[in-house]
């Protein structure tokens, strides 16, 4: 009787944390939306913002919208998520599928040639000078083409393709498929759930790069959301005083945030299920 | 030479792969070599005269004050996040593995992912929100309380505090995936055993989860390690200004103002070189490391 009364406790105690988890994972972000909603009146009168605003006013998110900043930089971004993913993902295939075929003459030595680069890299410097070369400076390409391969991504494809049945390949091959067509009808569908995951982490990079711009990317027309945003939140006091007659500053740098976490967590849930399985290959193979 | 013709589908798909690895990674490492040389962007790498001595700019660097800095600053944040960042995932992993209510366990596991989607700009933003001087949650509460504002993100005695604490937060629930799958590695069985022999759930924590998950563990730590010189440059960059950088400024927040806004070229790719060379033998040694305790390496 004892043991069943200390069994519930246990499982109360744990639910309970689990609870506390939840609410810290997610309060941070409500926090951040109804700061963006709350009129400057309402910020005034009750000295600051509320987690459940007494008011809700889409101000900020017109004034950032209507801007000419934050739309542009919405638009890089989403070229970088389309465009880039796309790349990404045609090269992750290319590479992944003959590096996970066993018959591959020379493997190792490709695979050699690439798990290297995880362990030792030129640096942020001669890697700049290289573009720089290319002429790429300043070109949507330098946010997408220098990063397009993720190394571990790669790798974690390729583990996949190895464990699809080969029995499947040899089918193919008596029926007279060559190797493209074994890629296109028999390998992507069965591995889709794995391509969307790795899509997703592409895609997830594609939207929240910024590095690439900072280094690449002088050109204000071509700056990224995150480039942009980061800027607003830097924003100094003297601008601070000139907006503050419409809209208070942190109204207007919540809303930013909001609409650019936005895509990626209304995104994310759909393909949770997905990722956690090919995670799970990831994790135990990698 | 039948299979090479057989495979030329093969290497046509392994084109462009192999193609941009030589391109994006092999030639920067060929680029290291103005780190030995007095570049000069006009001559390019091959013209730029040597340096001398050709360990010049190396010399420069470790006997200037900010080595020492740069480097304890690296190596300290680094370990602050290896060692307080994983404790909070297993226990998380633990948890959701011990919640027998299947919605709340998903519930859970949905939110706690989603912060990793984040970018560190995002979780700046929000850092922002509850810790800014002026406008922040935690600071309005002091204030009421009748304290002083503090500048969390501005102070040399809390910004790593903000560091580390941010980090948790991000990857709390996506580090708990990893070992949330090795648990389930583990034989049921066992279970099943220790609780006839009457043990209690936090006895099988104790001596089944535990040692269960110990390898995958031992192997994640020791890797992390192997990363230690990076101390997670994208964050502490977004994260850090001019008053935070005799705790913030790492090896790679130095090579690029160094590098990319003062064009000191040269010293920026002998540091940088410096950091990558030291990263490679940490990995290959703690990968040495992990085989020996049996976690397999990772090659």
């Amino acid at each position: 009787m004892v043991t069943m009364r200390g069994e519930r406790t246990f499982s109360v105690v744990v639910n309970l944390i689990l609870i506390i988890v939840g609410i810290i994972s997610i309060f941070p972000i409500l926090y951040v939306v109804s700061m963006s909603l709350t009129p400057y009146g309402e910020v005034v009168k009750n000295g600051g913002f509320l987690i459940i605003p007494r008011a809700i006013s889409f101000d900020a998110y017109i004034h950032l919208l209507k801007g000419n900043e934050l739309p542009r930089a919405m638009g890089v971004s989403v070229f970088l998520a389309v465009i880039g993913t796309a790349i990404s993902l045609l090269l992750n295939l290319l590479g992944a599928f003959p590096l996970s075929r066993k018959d591959l003459q020379g493997r190792t030595v490709f695979l050699f040639l690439i798990v290297f680069t995880m362990l030792f890299g030129g640096g942020m410097i001669p890697t700049y000078l290289l573009v720089k070369s290319l002429g790429m400076l300043d070109t949507v390409w330098a946010m997408i083409i220098p990063g397009a391969v993720a190394t571990f991504n790669l790798l974690i494809m390729k583990t996949f393709f190895e464990g699809l049945p080969e029995e499947l390949f040899e089918a193919a091959r008596i029926d007279g498929a060559g190797e493209l067509k074994v890629l296109v009808t028999l390998v992507i569908p069965l591995s889709l759930p794995s391509m969307l995951t790795i899509g997703l982490f592409y895609m997830v990079g594609y939207w929240n790069s910024f590095f690439a711009a900072l280094y690449y990317v002088t050109n204000p027309n071509l700056y990224p959301l995150q480039i942009v945003l980061r800027k607003m939140l830097m924003m100094s006091t003297s601008l601070e005083s000139v907006m503050e007659q419409t809209l208070p500053t942190p109204t207007l740098q919540m809303a930013a945030v909001v609409l650019a976490s936005a895509p990626m967590l209304i995104i994310y849930p759909f393909i949770q299920k997905h990722f956690t399985k090919g995670m799970l290959i990831g994790a135990i193979k990698g | 030479m039948n299979r090479l013709l057989k495979n030329k589908m093969y290497y046509l798909m392994l084109f462009p792969v192999i193609a941009w690895f030589i391109v994006f990674k092999y030639v920067p490492m060929y680029g290291v070599i103005i780190a030995f040389k007095d570049f000069n962007i006009m001559d390019g790498i091959l013209k730029s005269a040597w340096a001398d001595p050709w360990y010049g700019h190396f010399e420069v660097f470790f006997k200037s004050p900010y080595f020492s800095q740069l480097l304890g600053n690296t190596l300290i944040i680094s370990l602050y996040k290896i060692v307080l960042g994983t404790i909070p995932s297993i226990i998380l992993a633990i948890l959701l593995y011990e919640s027998r209510t299947t919605w709340l366990k998903r519930w859970v596991q949905t939110l706690s992912y989603m912060p990793h989607f984040l970018s560190w700009v995002i979780v700046f933003g929000i850092a922002l929100a509850f810790f800014s001087e002026t406008n922040g949650l935690a600071n309005r509460w002091i204030t009421e309380g009748g304290g002083t504002a503090i500048p969390f993100l501005n102070s040399t005695e809390w910004f790593r505090t903000m560091l580390v604490s941010t980090d948790i937060w991000k990857d709390l629930g996506w580090g708990a995936i990893v070992y949330l799958a090795a648990m389930s590695g583990i034989d049921a069985s066992l279970y099943e055993a220790a609780r006839i022999d009457g043990a209690s759930r936090l006895r099988c924590i104790w001596h089944i989860t535990l040692p269960g998950i110990s390898t995958v563990v031992m192997l994640l730590l020791i890797l992390k390690v192997g990363s230690v010189m990076d101390a997670g440059f994208d964050q502490i960059f977004i994260f850090y200004n001019v008053r935070v950088y005799s705790v913030g400024d790492i090896i790679d927040t130095w090579v690029y103002r160094t590098g990319l806004e003062q064009l000191n070229f040269s010293l920026a790719a002998a540091v940088g070189l410096f950091k990558s060379v030291i990263g490679m033998i940490l990995v290959i040694l703690t990968n040495q490391l992990s085989k020996k305790f049996g976690g397999g390496g990772i090659w």
